[in-house]
């Protein structure tokens, strides 16, 4: 399935708001949202988190993890062999099993993105051929976000001319905090704008949040809120950068914010919790939280995705241990 | 007024930690005569893969310590179970219905050959390397290193002794160990757990687990993160199928051992459990 719409910039918050969208509009709207249960929330999280899952379910999940994931790597030391090798394993992650799916993108800093897109060759894009994997390109001076707006735009632009399919962008954090929720906005509509190609079609807008910075579950209801219409296609947790990452109740509360927007709106908005999902055990989680607050449907590359490295890995020797029904260890997966 | 007994769990050793079975079982430990002892858990198979990830995450520090650090963090370990010779003594008493003396001598036995094989820790590489005679300019070395993670059934008959001569000499080369004790004869095996705890040895270096060595031994010998098997108390178990599905990953295997000669210190015994790498170098660059 495609998700096709095209949302000109800022043109849910005109329809949601109505009237004039002006800074305190939109600071009175965003500030009118109720507050969170934080302990509703972590019970309920800690509550989704011990179903069991076994058999041909686990089965099932381990592979549908596998094509939500976005295979990451964001290090300083990263070069375009260390890439090729990444969309070599995205491309095929378990040599020894051709039935084993292909993850849904690759995820790369900006200057990366041509050497994955050669890497990928005729398996670039996730809607244009069949088995193709996406690529991911994050912007905006990630992961501080500490750059002027020109060179944000100039980041983001640069990525979509080089190929990139989606772009992850973070929000300024700090104006976000000081409660300058219309700079927020703007930069998100301006990075949406920026993202536009040339044939007029837009790449897919995931707008980190950074909540292991926003302190609050408050804070990030009114930051996904925000970041949803100022016209953001996913709503990310994390850069991976900071610590706390990716959360099950942070990623839960994201969820229900999207599975507001589509009750208010009928949009479906993506999710992608990203840093700190290193085991199977722990994406099963993700997975159960999904189906149960958005709904199944949300299990599809277009809706979800983890933001991972590592857990591919740890997929891999559990999808193992289910075919042969005996442990598998590090030496049977590759290096990273 | 007479007060109530205070009897001890005895729980599991995994990743330096204590924790009880995954699975919530117990089993009751009982004295020679049939009086209950104390409760042991019962450790499932998933106890033993999760000991098997905490092995083999501790296998880069300790296989990387220096052979000399290796024997003294193990003489220490010594030190420290002569300082709780008391309880060991008890325990082995009231475990196998033996008399004091007899539980002493068998706790003099473990502390001894415990302080035998740290002695090796840096002197077996001398002893099993070697300087190869090659025809060239070259120095041609073999030393043997710690072969990984290997999963021990100590001796089932022995509280302590089998134990400590079945998991002391893979320590000694800077393997770490899985090891399953005795069904019958646990709590020994748990009391030197909360020992090696409290010494200097890194969690997950040594992992400890109760229970039925039927029920677990065949997941470790498939376990393919698992480098080595060693079934010296494996002897009352399908060890010739355990030795077949080792083979599937070309795991080293000892073979079961019985009888009051079992597991005696040896240098085979630490060499079984190392792979030799041999290194060219060449004698002088002109």
């Amino acid at each position: 399935m495609t998700i096709d719409k095209v949302v000109s910039p800022a043109s849910r918050a005109t329809e949601v708001l109505g009237g004039e969208l002006t800074e305190s509009s939109l600071k009175r709207y965003l500030n009118g949202i109720s507050g969170v249960d934080a302990v509703g929330l972590e019970a309920r999280a800690a509550d989704l988190g011990s179903r069991s899952i076994k058999t041909t379910s686990k089965a099932w999940a381990l592979d549908r993890i596998i094509s939500l994931i976005d295979l990451t790597t964001l290090e300083g030391a990263d070069t375009p062999g260390k890439v090729r090798s990444l969309v070599a394993k995205g491309l095929t992650p378990d040599a020894a099993d051709p039935t084993c799916p292909r993850v849904a993108a690759i995820c790369v800093y900006g200057d990366m993105v041509p050497a994955a897109v050669e890497a990928l060759g005729a398996s670039h894009g996730l809607d244009e051929v069949s088995g193709g994997i996406n690529v991911a390109a994050v912007a905006t001076a990630f992961p501080s976000g500490r750059a002027s707006l020109a060179v944000k735009l100039a980041d983001t632009a640069d990525a979509v001319a080089a190929g990139a399919d989606e772009i992850d962008m973070v929000i300024d954090r700090g104006a976000f905090l000081s409660g300058r929720y219309g700079q927020v906005f703007d930069e998100i509509v301006a990075v949406k704008e920026a993202c536009r190609r040339a044939d007029g079609s837009y790449a897919h807008l995931k707008v980190i949040l950074e909540t292991g910075e926003l302190n609050t579950y408050d804070n990030v209801r009114r930051a996904s809120w925000l970041s949803i219409l100022a016209g953001g296609d996913f709503i990310k947790t994390s850069t991976g950068k900071v610590a706390p990452a990716a959360t099950l109740p942070v990623t839960l509360l994201m969820l229900e914010v999207v599975r507001d927007w589509n009750r208010l709106t009928g949009e479906k908005i993506g999710v992608k919790p990203a840093g700190g999902i290193r085991t199977s055990k722990d994406a099963i989680k993700y997975l159960v939280a999904v189906a149960e607050t958005a709904g199944e449907e949300w299990l599809q590359p277009h809706l979800f995705r983890f933001g991972a490295s590592s857990l591919l890995n740890d997929v891999l020797l559990q999808r193992q241990k289910l075919a042969t029904g005996h442990y598998s260890g590090a030496d049977y997966v590759t290096i990273d | 007024m007479s007060r109530l007994a205070v009897p001890k769990t005895y729980k599991l050793y995994i990743g330096g930690k204590f924790p009880r079975s995954e699975s919530g079982r117990v089993y009751e430990v009982l004295g020679a005569s049939g009086e209950f002892l104390a409760n042991a858990a019962k450790a499932s198979r998933k106890d033993a893969r999760d000991a098997v990830v905490a092995a083999r995450a501790a296998v880069s520090g300790w296989s990387k310590a220096t052979g000399y650090n290796r024997g003294q963090v193990l003489y220490r370990i010594a030190e420290l179970l002569e300082g709780r010779r008391a309880q060991f003594i008890e325990e082995i008493t009231l475990a196998e219905g033996v008399s004091s003396s007899e539980a002493e001598a068998q706790v003099d036995e473990a502390i001894d050959r415990w302080i035998w094989y740290a002695g090796w820790a840096d002197k077996y590489v001398q002893v099993a390397g070697n300087a190869n005679a090659v025809s060239g300019p070259y120095f041609n070395i073999s030393v043997p290193e710690p072969t990984g993670v290997v999963a021990i059934v100590a001796p089932q008959t022995s509280s302590l002794v089998g134990f400590v001569s079945a998991v002391a000499p893979a320590l000694v080369a800077g393997n770490t160990v899985v090891v399953i004790a005795s069904e019958a004869l646990p709590l020994s095996a748990i009391s030197l757990a909360e020992v090696l705890a409290t010494s200097d040895v890194p969690g997950g270096v040594v992992n400890v687990l109760t229970g039925s060595p039927a029920e677990m031994a065949p997941w470790l010998a498939s376990h393919a993160d698992v480098n080595a098997l060693d079934l010296v108390g494996a002897g009352e178990l399908d060890w010739v199928q355990l030795q077949i599905d080792a083979a599937e990953t070309l795991k080293r295997v000892f073979p079961p051992e019985s009888g009051p000669d079992a597991a005696t210190p040896s240098l085979a015994r630490i060499v079984g459990f190392t792979e030799t790498k041999t290194v060219w170098h060449t004698k002088s660059l002109i």
